[in-house]
């Protein structure tokens, strides 16, 4: 029966962004809205 | 298929206002993502920087109400990091930028010109042999040597200042060399640094 020794890679378990980046990203959800008005769309950074 | 009426679901939801439903998208998402723009780049930070400038822009286009391509969300985003991704090349090439970790060092691009106290006192006995050699050479022969290495004329120049022909300046500046080479070889003197 073959062997495999072939383990995953550690560096392509850890691929995944920092917290900070998420939460980052969340919180800038939160902060940002659009407003329309006729046409046009203003964004706003409530921060 | 379920995951994709999911994805849309969430979507939509999100655009309504529910916030958590951002959360939910990205924890669903965030590996797939992140390691493809990993596989493109090579690089923790840059992937880092690319992967949170591809949510804001998905954050902006659906706050925006300019998302139409629903039940297609990751396609959209990886589409979307893709891009990024490119812009990220682009702007490298244009600009290109050396850093300083890992295996490459910019000290082997970038050299130290400064010679060095032993390589400065050679370059001067260096430059003492070589005035010594020049003076050695008959005046006329002296003259044209150094009036084109040293005052860098063209020989034309050369041959109205001295009033010979072009040819004859040529002629002297040739036997200068040879002779030149002649008392080097003699003596053996070694003018390299």
């Amino acid at each position: 029966m073959a062997k495999n020794y072939t383990r995953s890679s550690p560096e392509m378990k850890k691929m995944l962004p920092k917290k900070e980046t998420i939460s980052f990203l969340l919180n800038y959800s939160k902060a940002l809205s659009v407003i329309n008005y006729k046409r046009m769309k203003f964004e706003t950074l409530l921060n | 298929m379920g995951q994709i009426l999911q994805d849309s679901v969430m979507v939509s939801n999100y655009i309504k206002g529910d916030e958590c439903a951002l959360g939910v998208l990205i924890e669903r998402h965030k590996q797939r993502i992140y390691s493809f723009i990993y596989s493109k780049v090579l690089d923790r930070d840059i992937t880092e920087d690319i992967f949170q400038d591809t949510f804001i822009k998905v954050i902006r286009t659906l706050k925006k109400g300019n998302y139409n391509e629903e039940g297609k969300f990751l396609p959209w985003v990886m589409r979307i990091s893709h891009n990024l991704v490119i812009d990220h090349f682009r702007k490298n090439n244009r600009m290109p930028k050396y850093d300083n970790n890992g295996d490459f060092n910019i000290f082997s691009v970038l050299s130290d010109t400064n010679l060095n106290a032993e390589n400065r006192i050679i370059k001067s006995q260096v430059e003492n042999d070589v005035r010594r050699l020049v003076e050695e050479l008959p005046a006329d022969q002296k003259e044209v040597l150094l009036m084109r290495m040293y005052q860098d004329l063209s020989f034309k120049e050369i041959s109205e200042k001295t009033g010979v022909s072009i040819n004859t300046a040529l002629g002297r500046m040739r036997y200068a060399l040879i002779n030149l080479r002649k008392v080097i070889d003699k003596h053996n003197i070694v003018l390299t640094n």
